[in-house]
């Protein structure tokens, strides 16, 4: 499977409103990224990060180009797939910049409710939930409310929801910016040791200058159009 | 699969308890005005219950004697003893009055019975205390909300009266306690002027040139008299033989005596349907008015919780949950909140009820249905926290 992109997108495009109030947020945007790989997409403010974003996550509709995942044609001239919720469920995880735990739920159910909605029984959902929790490092907050955890602690749990399904694309929003120095680079280790062990394509938005250099490669996006660059890859 | 509904209440239980205890004082107040109903309509039916009769003989024409003024004489019930299906009748009248009792003033209704033999129809059925009246003047038999006790005396008009029985749940229509006193006592007190107003009416008489009329001795004399008597009472209650059809009965009774007669079905209709219609609605439109104003605060409770928790639906839409999850998570909620503010408000009617003035009648068969009403106005109500639940973008789990 090395072999075949995780992501692929070739040309898509986004147009916001019609008329002469049509804005191109996506200009064609070219994109290959390979399982295992984690990838940086950086630029400013406006430049189309989040809408990229959104188009991959299957949350809003693409106007223009293919994307693919894993071979799979997703968008071409309209959604390929009928139900977009379940390929966001199956196959897509999200960090977002906040880890948007859901408060009313404990850790180990806030990462066992993935595999629940995927049709999971409770017992292998949660036991899934705690290895993952262990992989993380916050094994011993199992049980605790989201509310008693630090941020860092709180972005691992979410990193953990988002491995929960076995999701081979991870879409990670700016997952760095709320922590320290120390925690940004930690979660970014934890995210490399994750596509190298489970072979999961992650693509990382990012302003932050901390942890650019540690993407091997990096995606620049302005003005709706993406280049690709080496990045330094620097070793965490 | 996790209850969401069940988690989100239990991490705010405090504030869902809350919000809960302050509905169900509102639908508390919704059933106790269901029980002031139910109470006016079983105040008119033990009326008629514990007078003990079948049929009520009254004025021609009129609704009486409850709810309209009627006036016999009190000899009318030999004619109509003698009618075919009748098996004992008994003279009755009736008055509500306002008693000065211990300093404070207490509205009762007195009713005059014969007392000369036990169980005439009109008397109370059954004592929780003392005896029946057994002298012809100046005892009573008092309801226990009239406050009065055992060996008590009480001024009614111009006599006291001895209070030798006491019974329970005997009111007139409106709930005013009764006080059974005999018959000749309720025709005084309801017919029969004062002593000042007899002076009065005498000297007017005398003064009459047609009572004076030259070769007719004793007119006069036979005027002033006949004023001072009180022949009158309310109606004749009726009790049937065994197997009497009452509407033949009352049917005679009108044809051959020139009277109007009710069945006790005609006597419902009046207490009712008629006495009580105006105040059925009053309570209707109070109850439609409670009804919209607590699904409006159900749907208000319910947007609110739903909007504070924007981001987290979003989040659960865009990991992959299914409308129906997050339809039900807020449906749970709202039945959930309808069930806990439906036992808090049952409970209260039952702690404040019997503080009411009236008697009010908490049924358990309303309470059947108000619960599935609550439980359908909530689910109502929660249709529109769930169309705001269902627009909520995926997309403002993201941001950008």
């Amino acid at each position: 499977m090395k072999d075949i992109p995780a992501i692929q997108l070739t040309g898509l495009k986004k147009r916001y409103g019609t008329g002469d109030a049509a804005v191109d947020a996506l200009k064609g945007v070219d994109m290959t990224i390979w399982p295992g790989e984690v990838v940086g997409l950086v630029g400013p403010s406006g430049s189309g990060k989040s809408t990229l974003l959104k188009c991959l996550g299957a949350v809003i509709e693409p106007t223009g180009g293919r994307m693919a995942l894993a071979g799979d044609v997703i968008y071409e001239d309209g959604w390929k797939i009928p139900d977009l919720r379940a390929l966001r469920r199956d196959r897509i995880g999200f960090v977002f910049q906040a880890p948007y735990l859901i408060p009313f739920l404990n850790v180990t159910d806030n990462v066992a409710l993935l595999p629940m909605l995927a049709g999971q029984d409770n017992a292998s959902a949660r036991k899934r939930a705690l290895e993952l929790l262990t992989a993380l490092d916050v094994q011993h907050r199992a049980g605790a409310q989201v509310s008693q955890l630090s941020g860092g602690e709180q972005q691992r749990v979410a990193i953990a929801r988002s491995l929960s399904n076995h999701a081979p694309i991870i879409l990670a929003d700016e997952p760095t910016a709320p922590l320290d120095s120390e925690r940004a680079l930690t979660v970014v280790r934890i995210l490399n040791d994750l596509a190298r062990e489970y072979q999961t394509a992650i693509i990382v938005v990012t302003h932050d200058e901390k942890i650019i250099p540690t993407f091997k490669r990096i995606y620049h996006i302005r003005d709706g159009k993406t280049h690709e660059e080496a990045g330094e890859g620097r070793p965490i | 699969m996790i209850n969401l509904a069940s988690r989100d209440v239990l991490h705010g239980w405090g504030k869902f308890l809350f919000t809960g205890v302050g509905l169900g004082l509102l639908i508390g107040a919704t059933l106790t005005m269901g029980g002031v109903f139910r109470g006016m309509v079983d105040d008119g039916q033990v009326l008629i219950d514990n007078s003990g009769a079948d049929l009520w003989v009254v004025q021609q024409g009129t609704l009486g004697p409850y709810a309209e003024p009627s006036s016999l004489r009190d000899d009318v019930w030999r004619s109509i003893a003698g009618i075919k299906g009748v098996a004992e009748t008994g003279n009755a009248a009736y008055l509500t009055i306002q008693m000065a009792h211990k300093g404070k003033d207490t509205r009762v209704m007195i009713v005059g019975i014969e007392v000369d033999r036990p169980n005439r129809p009109g008397a109370p059925p059954y004592l929780t205390a003392g005896r029946p009246i057994l002298q012809g003047h100046y005892e009573a038999i008092a309801d226990e909300r009239a406050g009065l006790k055992l060996g008590e005396r009480v001024k009614i008009r111009r006599h006291d009266h001895t209070v030798v029985g006491l019974t329970r749940r005997m009111v007139s229509s409106s709930g005013d306690p009764m006080i059974f006193v005999p018959l000749k006592d309720a025709q005084e007190i309801q017919f029969l002027k004062d002593n000042d107003a007899l002076v009065n009416e005498r000297a007017r008489t005398a003064a009459n040139p047609a009572f004076n009329r030259p070769g007719v001795p004793g007119l006069l004399e036979a005027a002033q008299a006949s004023a001072t008597q009180a022949r009158s009472v309310n109606t004749v209650l009726v009790r049937l033989a065994p197997g009497a059809d009452p509407t033949a009965v009352a049917g005679e009774i009108q044809r051959w005596k020139r009277l109007t007669a009710y069945t006790k079905a005609q006597m419902e209709d009046i207490l009712i349907a008629k006495l009580i219609a105006t105040s059925a609605k009053q309570i209707g439109m109070f109850l439609v008015i409670l009804a919209i104003v607590t699904a409006a605060i159900v749907a208000f409770i319910i947007y609110t919780m739903t909007l504070a928790k924007v981001r987290e639906i979003a989040v659960l839409k865009l990991i992959g949950a299914k409308n129906r999850i997050i339809a039900g998570m807020i449906l749970q909620q709202a039945l959930a909140l309808g069930i806990i503010g439906f036992l808090v408000g049952r409970i209260a009617a039952g702690l404040w009820g019997p503080a009411f003035p009236k008697y009010v009648l908490l049924l358990p068969q309303d309470a059947v249905a108000g619960f599935a009403i609550v439980l359908t106005i909530c689910a109502l109500a929660s249709s529109v926290a769930i169309r705001a639940a269902l627009a909520i973008d995926p997309a403002e789990a993201i941001g950008g």
